[in-house]
């Protein structure tokens, strides 16, 4: 547990990850992560690590593949555009069973789109983002603090499970600054154990191979089955989500990242109008909190989306609720709401709900 | 009688599935004599590429990194990077190292990377049936210069080792072919200082190595072997074009 | 007496040795092997001196040297 430091949200990251015992960054700039691989580009040396300003984002996430086969925590950070080039070497990882950790400071899209905060990469990051099949878990902070403390939980639920992990952030959380205390030790890279598949110096042992690929009749069906194994037990196991006000509301917000700390600005003013309205945040955006949402369906609840895209955390939400409830969706797509903008919406669909009741 | 020419621990005992007379074969087994020689099979890790030689993760006796088309200098930054006391060696064909990879092969370069590249240059994509390469010589027909290259619509051939000679990170540039069997000897050679040069961490070294592709030349072996002398060598002159002392 | 053993399970049949040998001793054989290629094999008894630049060029470690 460290003291508490005030901090921008990119830096906190960044420092986040060589607690967590990262010892390999490469990156390259791009708005609104540049934070990123600048306090990399000493934090690194500064810790015993490697970092490397690539030739581009591509070369970026073939330099994590090649590091993390030696079996270190690594990292890359890009935002939506850059995000986008490293997919086919994000799927190799997966295909090799790499535990890669990368974040996405999400900004305005498509194309080169604006350099604000949009949430307009959901469907990309929950989905795998890749070609084949295969996803990567996904967290969503929604602060400074959550910023700086995920890169540890994502690298011990990546190794667990030889999954990519992923930080889905946003503009808005990169360059915001607030007081973050680290809720760990710093963790030691030599106290990590040496993977059995990591290659390296192979005195006294067979030699080890890593590839993505398996030509031989039914072999490649047999390894996504075995994934598909894992995906299943971090679905059943590891979905991570905060609930507020929920138990008398009969309107759900649900909303991560930076819409969640909007959502609840627009949920504290419905509260004084006397309107019961809570709030569902996913934290791990895959695996999705199905089973925790569905359950406040079945009580009966409203749910309002609010996201800052045209309609992707929506479509999870309608699938968890499946059929159960009515949801509604105030999507900004590439726009930041304010509060009052959002409780407008409550307002408008609360008095649906009264009308309806 | 004594036999006089031992097969290399450093492949692994098994029939290669390269075509007959094609130069991965020879350049494979001279890899693996020099590990060999300079005892670096157990800390070697070596990255095979897209391309024919995909298979090399199935033929070198050390531990393998089969990575995304032309990123293999990126690939070898990352292990060397973070294990700089194995040896790392990235092996490339033409599409690989001077199409999709161009970039890749000229930072790494650049940066001076400590890694050995062994480029496999026989002017044509061999895995995916015989399209035009960076490489391919003007006039010379492929799948996808069917009436064979013209400089108006597909330019011209790119000679790599003098594109990287004038980057100072690039320590040590040399061009030999595996046509003859005295081609063979000066590229086992130059392999070899390829290796020693990242054992003596003298930084980023090269072989370009000209090479026989009967398969997609629509040559037989020999033939093939000709067309390397007498077509390839005029267009990519052999010899050294960088090295450590410069 | 030098010789050279072809392996005959390795061969391709790519005859890139029958031009690497200075002395013309090796040839192609007229019955063709288990895996269905020709391969080569030493044409005159006497004539190898296990120079060893047919094993350099062949491609598929089929030829031993022998001194």
């Amino acid at each position: 547990m460290s003291e508490k430091i005030l901090m921008k949200g990119n830096e906190a990251l960044a420092e986040g990850a060589v607690r967590a015992g990262c010892r390999f960054f490469a990156g390259y700039p791009i708005t609104p992560q540049n934070e990123v691989p600048e306090y990399m580009s000493w934090r690194q040396p500064e810790a015993g690590g490697a970092f490397i300003q690539a030739e581009s984002e591509v070369a970026a996430i073939n330099m994590l593949y090649g590091a993390a086969a030696t079996g270190i925590r690594t990292m890359t950070s890009s935002s939506s555009p850059g995000i986008s080039l490293k997919q086919e070497g994000i799927s190799y990882c997966a295909g090799a069973d790499l535990p890669i950790f990368y974040a996405n400071v999400v900004r305005g899209g498509p194309g080169l789109g604006n350099i604000a905060a949009a949430q307009g990469d959901y469907n990309q990051s929950t989905r795998g983002g890749g070609h084949g099949d295969y996803r990567v878990i996904v967290f969503a902070p929604n602060s400074v603090e959550e910023m700086g403390n995920f890169p540890k939980r994502c690298y011990e639920l990546a190794e667990k499970y030889r999954v990519p992990a992923m930080i889905l952030a946003d503009a808005i959380l990169g360059q915001m600054m607030e007081p973050i205390a680290y809720d760990f030790d710093p963790v030691d890279p030599k106290t990590i154990p040496q993977p059995a598949w990591a290659l390296g110096v192979s005195t006294g042992r067979e030699r080890r191979v890593v590839r993505s690929y398996d030509l031989r009749e039914g072999e490649l069906e047999k390894l996504n089955n075995q994934r598909i194994q894992r995906f299943r037990e971090i679905e059943e196991k590891e979905s991570r989500c905060e609930i507020r006000d929920a138990d008398d509301a009969r309107l759900i917000l649900v909303a991560y990242g930076t819409s969640s700390r909007i959502a609840a600005g627009a949920m504290r003013m419905a509260r004084e109008k006397g309107l019961k309205v809570g709030l569902f945040r996913p934290i791990t955006l895959w695996p999705f909190p199905k089973k925790q949402l569905a359950a406040l369906a079945e009580k009966g609840k409203r749910f309002l989306v609010v996201e800052m895209s045209m309609g992707q955390l929506v479509d999870d939400v309608r699938l968890a609720v499946c059929g159960k409830a009515e949801v509604d969706l105030y999507g900004r797509s590439s726009g930041v709401p304010a509060a009052e903008e959002v409780f407008a919406e409550i307002e408008r669909v609360y008095k649906t709900i009264e009308a309806n009741a | 009688m004594k036999l006089l020419n031992k097969r290399p621990v450093s492949l692994v005992d098994k029939p290669m599935r390269y075509c007959p007379g094609c130069g991965h074969g020879i350049v494979h087994r001279l890899i693996a004599e020099v590990m060999d020689e300079l005892n670096i099979r157990e800390k070697t890790i070596g990255i095979a590429p897209v391309g024919c030689a995909v298979f090399a993760d199935e033929y070198f006796n050390c531990d393998m990194i089969q990575g995304a088309h032309g990123r293999g200098p990126a690939i070898a930054t990352g292990i060397k990077r973070s294990k700089p006391e194995c040896i790392v060696f990235s092996y490339q064909g033409d599409g690989d190292l001077a199409s999709i990879g161009m970039a890749e092969t000229i930072h790494s370069a650049a940066r001076s990377e400590n890694i050995t590249i062994i480029f496999i240059n026989n002017a044509i994509y061999g895995m995916t049936g015989g399209q035009m390469a960076p490489t391919t010589l003007l006039g010379q027909a492929s799948t996808t210069s069917p009436k064979g290259r013209d400089s108006k619509v597909n330019g011209y051939p790119i000679r790599i080792c003098e594109l990287l000679s004038q980057l100072e990170g690039a320590r040590y540039l040399e061009r030999t072919s595996v046509s003859t069997a005295g081609g063979v000897i000066k590229t086992k050679k130059a392999v070899r200082k390829a290796f020693q040069n990242q054992i003596d961490g003298k930084g980023f070294s090269l072989v370009e190595v000209l090479s026989m592709c009967p398969t997609n030349w629509g040559l037989s072996p020999l033939e093939s072997a000709k067309f390397v002398d007498e077509k390839m060598m005029p267009v990519y002159p052999l010899g050294v074009f960088r090295t450590p002392e410069q | 007496m030098p010789e050279i053993r072809v392996d005959e399970t390795h061969c391709k049949g790519c005859e890139l040795c029958t031009k690497a040998c200075p002395r013309q001793c090796i040839i192609m054989s007229d019955t063709f092997s288990v895996t269905g290629y020709y391969p080569a094999k030493l044409g005159k008894p006497d004539c190898c001196t296990a120079c060893g630049l047919c094993a350099q060029i062949c491609p598929d470690l089929a030829i031993e040297v022998w001194k």
